[in-house]
């Protein structure tokens, strides 16, 4: 029977003994710890995202082509959004270390002013990742597999053998009526006339059309191809009852192998569940900050240890956007 | 050896207020570290919209180039939000050394071993 647990420890020694080890309190230090352990998660899960990645015998989906959607305004701007997102973060993780500045002067009003600010950052991002979740999933036209190998002649030219199973992509004006045209709606019509292909939606609002002007291929990984007018309408021809809108767990138009977007729900779904939980405690502090707690305690250490785990949050999404957006 | 783990006022945190004087120090600061921390997030975007990807070197180098604007990312974030940076140094080697290695052993094992794997894993998916 050797070993510490036989000797009786002086409590001088302990934290309670009037000496911290590395000269920080127990709670701080044990949020480091919380946070190294949480950070392997992560950095697994990123490490996971690589092997599968680099493993892959199919083309992988490109960051700056999957994500180039902006809430409400059409045409394409590749990263923009989550460009915004990640400044919003970084924003009020500042908002965050001022607000424990702020706690270091003993400045009640700096702390509950900039410990807000921190909450609404938090909220604001969050409800970015809403509609990107939501626009992932929704998808942004959908596509359908060919039937039967076609030669067409891309946009700019060059003539492009298309094999049989290739997925093609629809806009999103085409591929929203298709969508609901293939689950059988009464209100969609679809009439084609040679290289004239349309949807009509007879809605209570009056009717609209959706025109096949443009397929794409390769709309997600490398060499994109865009294909246009009458040579559209021979894909559109050539196609199999094989359809797929957005992604779920099962189903994904953004790539040929599920990982990728098992991958995107699980990574960024995982990061958020931290902000909601960052958000909540961060509420819950700022509460007892108004409230007077911090005050009584002659110091705002708890703001200090929130705040490396906000900070913490803020970490990880800047290793995210790196290495599932941009790489 | 002097300790330095000794603190004679049984609480740290009564210890880690600081004036006005320094406080105005040390915002200034974090606005210098916020600006540097944009600059690095907008070189970045605009390097992925800007450059195609392809197989040959160049691509190799803008990959890399990320990965090490990240790290400098990662470490003002550490080092001045987080404060470690103004911790002692045997705290900062405790956190950071572990972490480190830790991480650099399971990219390594992935790349080294993994692969061996591959169809394994691929069956999974």
């Amino acid at each position: 029977m050797g070993g510490e647990a036989t000797k009786a420890i002086s409590k001088e020694v302990l934290w309670g003994g009037g000496r911290s080890p590395f000269s920080v309190s127990y709670g701080k230090m044990m949020m480091w710890y919380f946070l190294v352990s949480d950070a392997l998660t992560f950095g697994g899960l990123l490490t996971a995202y690589g092997f599968a990645r680099a493993g892959s015998t199919e083309a992988w989906p490109i960051g700056e082509q999957v994500f180039r959607a902006l809430p409400g305004v059409e045409g394409e701007y590749p990263l923009m959004y989550v460009a915004l997102m990640t400044f919003i973060l970084i924003i009020s993780s500042v908002t965050m270390v001022m607000a424990v500045e702020a706690g270091h002067r003993n400045d009640k009003r700096g702390v509950v002013a900039w410990l807000a600010a921190t909450v609404v950052g938090g909220l604001i991002f969050l409800g970015s990742q809403a509609w990107e979740w939501s626009h992932f999933i929704h998808g942004s036209g959908g596509s359908f597999l060919t039937q039967t190998e076609v030669t067409v002649a891309a946009e700019d030219g060059t003539s492009v053998t298309v094999p049989a199973g290739t997925p093609v992509y629809m806009d999103h004006h085409f591929g929203d009526l298709a969508a609901q045209w293939l689950e059988g709606s009464p209100d969609v019509e679809l009439a084609e006339h040679g290289a004239e292909v349309h949807f009509t939606e007879n809605g209570a609002h009056g009717s609209h059309e959706a025109h096949l002007h443009e397929l794409r291929l390769n709309k997600y990984v490398e060499n994109e191809t865009k294909v246009v007018g009458a040579e559209a309408a021979k894909l559109w021809n050539a196609r199999s009852a094989n359809f797929t809108f957005g992604a779920n767990l099962q189903d994904s138009e953004y790539a040929v192998q599920q990982t990728y977007s098992n991958f995107f729900f699980f990574i960024t779904g995982f990061h958020g569940f931290h902000v909601f939980s960052g958000v909540v405690i961060n509420l819950i502090v700022l509460i007892m900050a108004i409230n007077g707690v911090f005050e009584r305690r002659k110091h705002y250490e708890t703001v200090e240890k929130v705040g490396l785990y906000w900070h913490f949050v803020d970490l990880v999404w800047v290793f995210v956007f790196t290495f599932f957006y941009l790489i | 050896m002097e300790r330095d783990d000794l603190i004679v006022n049984d609480s740290y945190a009564l210890n880690a207020h600081h004036s006005d004087a320094e406080g105005a120090k040390i915002r200034s600061k974090i606005w210098k570290v916020t600006a540097l921390l944009t600059l690095l997030t907008i070189v970045e975007v605009g390097m992925g919209v800007y450059f195609k990807r392809s197989e040959d070197f160049s691509w190799t180098a803008i990959k890399w180039t990320f990965i090490f604007l990240t790290l400098v990312k990662a470490g003002y974030i550490v080092m001045v939000f987080m404060h470690l940076g103004d911790e002692r140094k045997n705290l900062r080697r405790v956190i950071l050394a572990p972490y480190i290695l830790f991480i650099l052993y399971l990219i390594f094992i992935a790349i080294r071993e993994g692969f061996g794997h591959m169809d394994a894993f691929n069956t999974f998916h």
